[in-house]
Formats: C-alpha cells, sequence, structure tokens
C-alpha cells in the first residue's frame, strides 16, 4: 500500500508542493519513498525524512542534471516498480505533468493531473480536478491502476510541521538505458526569477483597459510589492503586448492564487474559466457593468491608472 | 514522409458548462464543439514541414463519436491534411485508453511514422497526457508544451516551455511526439477551395474492436461532477480613489486574510 512521493527541489531545499504531498502521504500511516532527480538529491532526501519517507531513490548522476523525458521516465519506472508502491504523488509541475503520463505508460496505469483535492479512502486515492477549465470539477475513479498517481496543483494541502530528520535509506536511482535517440540539447533560462502564474500565491492581471504594453510597467510595480507574478488576458497577449506564457484563460494558464488583481480585465468567459480558481478576487474597471465583477469579491470602478499606483503605495505602506 | 496529426473535438470555450440530471456528466445539450484550440497549432505545423519536406504525406487521426468529431477531420482536411483516420466510438474514454486507440490506428497505417503531432493538452480534461502516452505505446520520442520546432533529414529540434518562460531544448533523431503550445505558428484559415476539396478527401473509419482495444480497460473515469459553489456577491468599494484603494487594503488583510 506504500506511497512513492515525487520530491522536486530546487537550491537544495525541498519545493512547497512535495511538502504537501510527504505530509498527506503521512496523514494515511502507509510507508513512503521519496522520489528526487538532478544533483544533490541524496542530501535533499533527508529533508523528505523529516516529513515521514522513510526510503529514498536518488537520482544525483550527470544524466538526471538536465530533464530529458525518456531517460527520466524509464529511470523512474523502474525505481517505482521496486518500491512496490500502489500510488504516486507528484506536484503537477511542467516537469511531472510530462513525464509521469509516460511513466503512467510503461506502467500500464492511470494518471490524473491538475487535481485541486485529495482524500485517501478505502484504499483507493479520491482526487477532484477541474474540467472545461474550472467551469465544473469532478472526481477521479481509478480503475485497472497498479500505480495510482496522482499530480496535485500547488497550494491545495497543508505541510505538517518537519519532525526531527531520521535515518533514510537512500538508494541511487540506476540509469535506464533507451533506445530513443533524444538528447537535452540546452535548458535556456527564462528572464522572469518570478514564481511561476500556475504556482504563484498572488498574482497582479492585466487586460486590453492596460491601454498600451509599455503600461504593464505599473503593474510590474505593483506585484514587486506584493511579491507577485504577473499575468495578463488572451487580448493583449493575442496583440503581442506580453509573451503568451503570461496569458490566463483557458487558453492560456489555468491559475489559483489566494489574491487575483484583474486590472482593466472586462473578464470573457474564458479568462474567468481560467481564474475563477483564485481564492480571493479583486477588479479594476472603468465599466461598472464589466462580467468581471460579479466574479469578483471586491471591485473598484475607476480609472486603473489613476487606481494602480495609488494601491501600490496603500500596499507598500501597509506591508512595511 | 509520414506525418500523423491527432486531433479532438471540444466545447467551444465560450460554452457554458451545465451538468446532466445525475451529475455524471456534463449536458451536451447545444453544446458548440471546435477543435481543440491547441490541435490547429499541431495542423498548422504538420502543414508547414510538409511545404518544406515537399514530399510528405498528413492523415489526421481522432476517436470519439463520429457525428461530432467529423467536423473537426473536415477542418483539418480543409486546411490542407490529405486524409483523415477516426476512430468510432461512443465509449467513455481516458488519456490511456485515448492513447491506445490512436496509437493503434497509426500502427494500422502503411509507412513508419516520421512525426507525430498533437495539442499540449485538450481544453476539455486538461489532462496533457494523450501525448507523452502515444509516444511511449509507439516507442518514440517525445517533446510537450513545444512553441519553437525544426525537422531537418531525420533530425528534430524542439524547445518545449516550462516555469518562468524557462526553455529546454531537445534534439531527437528518429519519430516523436510533438505536442504544440501556444505561438508555435499560426494556424490558416481553412480556404474555401480547401473547404471543397475537403469533402473529397478520404476518411476511414475504424473501431475500437478492429484495434483489439476493450473500452472496459479505462483507467480513469470522472465521477461525481459538481459546479464551482456560488461567491459570495462582490463589494463594490466606494468614494474618492484615496478611500477605495485605502478600504481595500483594509478589507484584504482583515476580511479575506490573504495579505
Amino acid at each position: 500500500m506504500s506511497f512513492v512521493v515525487f520530491c522536486e527541489h530546487q537550491n537544495g531545499e525541498l519545493k512547497k508542493g512535495s511538502r504537501e504531498l510527504l505530509s498527506f502521504a503521512a496523514t494515511t500511516g502507509e510507508s513512503i519513498t521519496a522520489l528526487l532527480f538532478g544533483p544533490g538529491s541524496s542530501e535533499v532526501a533527508k529533508q523528505a525524512s523529516r516529513y515521514g519517507a522513510s526510503i529514498a531513490f536518488a537520482g544525483d548522476s550527470a544524466e538526471f542534471e538536465k530533464y530529458n523525458p525518456v531517460v527520466f521516465a524509464a529511470s523512474a519506472s523502474a525505481a517505482i516498480k521496486e518500491s512496490g508502491a500502489k500510488f504516486l504523488l507528484a506536484s503537477s509541475t511542467m516537469m511531472a505533468k510530462d513525464l509521469f503520463p509516460r511513466v503512467a505508460g510503461q506502467l500500464d496505469t492511470g494518471v490524473a493531473s491538475d487535481c485541486t483535492d485529495l482524500v485517501f479512502e478505502g484504499g483507493n486515492l479520491k482526487a477532484k480536478k477541474p474540467l472545461y477549465a474550472g467551469k465544473c470539477k469532478a472526481e477521479v475513479e481509478f480503475s485497472n491502476s497498479p500505480v495510482q498517481m496522482v499530480l496535485m496543483r500547488p497550494n491545495q494541502l497543508p505541510v505538517a510541521d518537519a519532525g526531527d530528520e531520521s535515518a533514510i535509506d537512500v538508494k541511487a536511482i540506476e540509469v535506464v538505458a533507451t533506445e530513443i535517440k533524444q538528447i537535452t540539447k540546452e535548458i535556456k533560462q527564462g528572464a522572469s526569477d518570478k514564481v511561476d502564474l500556475t504556482e504563484a500565491n498572488v498574482i497582479v492581471s492585466g487586460g486590453r483597459g492596460m491601454k498600451e504594453a509599455d503600461n504593464f510597467k505599473m503593474l510590474d510595480d505593483l506585484a514587486d510589492v506584493l511579491g507577485a507574478t504577473v499575468g495578463a488576458s488572451r487580448a493583449v497577449a493575442d496583440a503581442g503586448w506580453v509573451p503568451h506564457s503570461m496569458q490566463v484563460g483557458q487558453t492560456g494558464k489555468t491559475v489559483a492564487p489566494s489574491l487575483y488583481i484583474a486590472c482593466g480585465i472586462s473578464g470573457a468567459i474564458q479568462h474567468l474559466a481560467g481564474m475563477s480558481g483564485s481564492k480571493v478576487i479583486v477588479a479594476i474597471n472603468q465599466d461598472p457593468d464589466a462580467p468581471i465583477f460579479a466574479k469578483s469579491s471586491y471591485g473598484i470602478v475607476g480609472d486603473l491608472f489613476e487606481v494602480v499606483p495609488k494601491l501600490t503605495e496603500e500596499f507598500k505602506a501597509a506591508l512595511n | 514522409m509520414r506525418i500523423f496529426v491527432c486531433i479532438k473535438q471540444v466545447p467551444d470555450t465560450e460554452t457554458k458548462i451545465k451538468l446532466n440530471s445525475d451529475n455524471s456528466g456534463i449536458d451536451e445539450a447545444g453544446i458548440k464543439w471546435i477543435m481543440n484550440p491547441y490541435d490547429e497549432y499541431a495542423v498548422e505545423e504538420a502543414l508547414q514541414v510538409k511545404q518544406k519536406a515537399g514530399d510528405a504525406k498528413i492523415t489526421v487521426v481522432t476517436v470519439g463519436p463520429k457525428k461530432r468529431c467529423v467536423d473537426s477531420l473536415r477542418t483539418a482536411l480543409a486546411m490542407g491534411a490529405d486524409d483523415a483516420v477516426i476512430v468510432d466510438t461512443d465509449a467513455a474514454m481516458d488519456p490511456y485508453l485515448t492513447a491506445k486507440a490512436l496509437a493503434e490506428a497509426i500502427k494500422k497505417q502503411d509507412t513508419p511514422v516520421d512525426l507525430v503531432f498533437t495539442g499540449k493538452l485538450a481544453i476539455d480534461d486538461n489532462a496533457g497526457a494523450v501525448s507523452q502516452y502515444l509516444a511511449e505505446f509507439l516507442s518514440i520520442g517525445h517533446a510537450t508544451v513545444v512553441s519553437s520546432f525544426e525537422y531537418a533529414e531525420g533530425k528534430l529540434t524542439a524547445e518545449r516551455e516550462t516555469e518562468g518562460g524557462t526553455r529546454e531544448v531537445y534534439e531527437i533523431e528518429g519519430a516523436a511526439v510533438i505536442a504544440a503550445n501556444k505561438g508555435l505558428n499560426t494556424p490558416r484559415y481553412a480556404s474555401l477551395p480547401g473547404i471543397m476539396k475537403a469533402k473529397k478527401k478520404p476518411l476511414a473509419e475504424l473501431s475500437l474492436d478492429d484495434l483489439g482495444i476493450a473500452a472496459d480497460q479505462i483507467k480513469t473515469k470522472f465521477v461525481n461532477f459538481e459546479l464551482p459553489a456560488e461567491k459570495p456577491p462582490v463589494q463594490m468599494l466606494e468614494g474618492e480613489v484615496a478611500d477605495q484603494v485605502k478600504s481595500l487594503v483594509t478589507k484584504l488583510r482583515e476580511e479575506a486574510k490573504v495579505l
């Protein structure tokens, strides 16, 4: 009945999403195996022990330095098989979402990604996930699945208080050779050092009401004060004011921050679908009839070029 | 060259979703179905590869009920794909079973595969899993969320977008599944002559039985659908701008407790 928890780490620290999942697995009372890739994995495995992992498969070797789907999938599959786990949990990150469906193919099992609710009941994982970009939700029921694989969105589950480091049996993940000639030639670091929209706790988003690309600087200022990530509506991404990677909505990113501040976004249904999972929504718009207000917690009707800078100052004062 | 494009028919992004009476799924009455937007990038990329390669054949493949899926296939044919295959089924499908059906349907075609294009995910179930399952079942490489792609003499370079605008650059020799992201290209519109020609292009039908696939081998199923909880009505903040922003910050801190 044991769990494998895919533990992602950055700068030697377990990511919050991974700590959430270790904490969840620990509540089931089943044994926990941590699965880690990348340099320093054996060292980070010790942190996993503080949340209840007793075994770790760690891929420290150079082959695991850069993500390569075919190499990672074959090696992860072998490790999961060896662990004998019936459940696999991972954060719904770009790597996990790419990797685990392939692993699921190798293990002849099912996988559910982007889940927002998770319980362990009667020896089965029951996850809920938003469908139609959040227009409804449904429960995922597994069948014919030797390993039930659930990828959870970050920020959905509580993190337990870390215990003391305990003994953890760290095994090296062996690099499994594949016939497929695929290499990761290069990783081009992105310009943004901000948290990705999909993981962000606060998002400041701009729409057509921003009038032109240069005005997004105003949102950057607000975002800096809040430690937020900047997003945008489809209209402005399509207009080329911002890159597509910043687009929130059904054909962009689905987000679920604690706070979403929509500036000059009228609220097309496809945008609302992508951000309606936000806990608190603030809308600033000149048009009192803009559909965004109906989905918001708080609304300000006004000229955003006047409101946003004042709001930035107010937050600055409040947060200092 | 042999190119396949896998597409899915999904409810239009503007569709309001209603549930059926026993909450076992959505009410499909009155839904306008469209080709999954990411699949349009997949079709376009296949067409561009063919334009460069010259000698290539593009087959577009889908799995689902023929009566509503055929429109998207015709759209892809009108854009310029050469022929189409539908695995006609009313059975509940999941990414695993869909990928099995696609893999078997592709294997049934004439020559070996060079490239398979898909969308990075379908905007209905938002799974983003079929492409990787499919690559595994075909024993070929894969790259998802691809926003830049080049192909020359059996070798491809694909750039995949990850968090924060970071890009992973893959080189693959041999066949691969490429899952397209927005920004990869600008999909063309079907021309009127294209639409006329599409009507005469071959459209083959297969069943799950033909492919040796049992619908009860499904791995995941959606049950107990629910609509989002109603939010409390919006609080409009009144007064001068200075009062509005002050009141907003106070409410976010004390009432909503998100600061």
